[in-house]
């Protein structure tokens, strides 16, 4: 157990060695712990943020498809009234252009049976007249009986 | 080469010193050694604990340099457990405020702990390699090389260390408390009373009591570290003896080795810590300044 010049050489050491961890070596380590503390408690309460965001948007979202919904129901509502409306409206020009179209139709039918009435008086008076001549056996001046068979054919 | 030279051998540290004569050189013997006195140092002491000592800085350097806050990898991890363990340490125990003292706390303990270290590596191992080396290729004679390889049982490094957080201890006393608070501190405790004569004649008293406990604070730190690793580099000694006896005691001796060495593991750690421990309580002891009774 000699007591030499090893114990001043030791305490030189130690005192670097103290020294060179005071300043290269503990300040880094501790700064690095220190932010990773920080980070840590940082994303914890970016994650609880994150998740009451979430409950916020999912309220959100829930309102905005109840909100959808109703809108859809009003929309598919007027859409059947407007299209009940439209039926009825067809539905009345329809009817309306059948009316039409059965007048012009009546109208036509009668014009055509004058008409055919009309030929048919022609041509009975033209019989009535060959008629008449045969029962007679003579020659009927159609001149002088003109005004006798005009009268005949409006009467029938 | 007897039991006792064998023993004597692997307890004698390689010594460069002065000579009576006057020379430069190393030691052939123990019996040289003393003869140089203070004038002389332990080669194989200063080489371990400054090999254990870089070694420490070194690993923590190059963490320290690289330290990121985001995920650590094995070597960071486990460089801020040691960190994070220190600094737990001193925030339980030191109140005053002085950012030396945690880092100062990291080197003892990793530093004590691997000067202990060094217990764990068979005792022949690296003396015999020594004497090898020195023999083919310094032509010494083998058992004249000497190679103590843990430093903590060379007192000179305990008190190294013991005497200097002595001297920080003195420094910041004075520093904190002022001359005044700091001899106040010595001589107006445990006894104290409002009779002035009486307080005079307990000056005296309180001042042996303190200065005797002050003075205990190295002397036990740095004995109880060396006291403890010299007792156990004894045990490994006196086991490998027993290798050379037959094989029914070395196969006796290579069970109480390893025995021996497991137990060991603790006992350097916790020497290592305590050192440490106490260092941070005897700074916090020069730092607190007492409120008066």
């Amino acid at each position: 157990m000699n007591i030499n010049l090893t114990l001043i050489g030791q305490a030189i050491s130690f005192a670097f060695f103290v020294w060179f961890c005071t300043k290269f070596v503990w300040p880094p380590i501790v700064t690095a712990l220190n932010d990773r503390k920080q980070k840590i408690a940082d994303g914890l309460a970016a994650a609880e943020r994150g998740a009451h965001e979430q409950e916020l948007a999912e309220k959100r979202a829930a309102k905005t498809l109840h909100e959808a919904k109703l809108q859809a129901q009003e929309i598919i509502g007027q859409a059947q009234k407007r299209a009940s409306e439209i039926v009825d409206e067809a539905k009345d020009n329809a009817r309306k252009e059948a009316e039409r179209i059965v007048t012009a139709a009546n109208a036509e039918i009668e014009q055509e049976v004058n008409r055919a009435r009309e030929a048919l008086r022609g041509q009975v008076a033209g019989l009535v007249v060959a008629g008449a001549s045969k029962v007679l056996k003579r020659e009927v001046n159609a001149a002088a009986n003109e005004a006798l068979l005009k009268d005949l054919v409006s009467q029938l | 080469m007897t039991s006792s030279e064998y023993i004597k051998h692997h307890l004698t540290n390689w010594t460069y010193g002065k000579f009576p004569d006057g020379h430069w050189g190393f030691a052939h013997d123990a019996a040289q050694a003393k003869t140089m006195g203070f004038m002389a140092i332990h080669v194989d002491t200063m080489f371990w604990s400054l090999l254990t000592g870089i070694f420490f800085l070194w690993i923590f350097r190059k963490v320290a340099k690289s330290a990121t806050s985001g995920v650590p990898g094995g070597l960071q991890n486990f460089v801020e457990t040691m960190v994070e363990f220190v600094d737990t340490n001193v925030r339980g125990s030191f109140t005053g405020k002085n950012d030396m003292v945690a880092p100062m706390a990291l080197t003892l303990f990793a530093w004590v702990f691997l000067m202990n270290f060094m217990d764990l590596i068979p005792v022949d191992f690296l003396p015999s390699a020594a004497g090898w080396i020195g023999h083919t290729f310094f032509g010494a004679e083998p058992h004249h090389v000497f190679l103590k390889v843990v430093p903590s049982t060379d007192p000179n490094a305990t008190f190294g260390m013991s005497l200097s957080v002595f001297l920080l201890m003195m420094f910041y006393s004075v520093k904190m408390k002022g001359i005044g608070g700091f001899m106040g501190e010595l001589t107006l405790h445990p006894f104290s009373s409002k009779n002035p004569i009486l307080q005079a004649v307990f000056i005296p008293i309180n001042f042996v009591l303190e200065f005797v406990s002050l003075l205990a604070k190295p002397l036990s730190l740095s004995l109880r570290l060396y006291g403890n690793m010299y007792a156990g580099e004894m045990i490994f000694i006196l086991i490998a003896l027993m290798y050379g006896a037959s094989w029914v005691t070395g196969a006796f001796g290579g069970a109480m080795q390893l025995g021996w060495a497991i137990f060991h593991i603790l006992i350097i750690t916790l020497q290592a810590f305590i050192f440490m421990t106490l260092t941070i309580v005897y700074m916090d002891m020069a730092h607190t300044v007492p409120e008066h009774h």
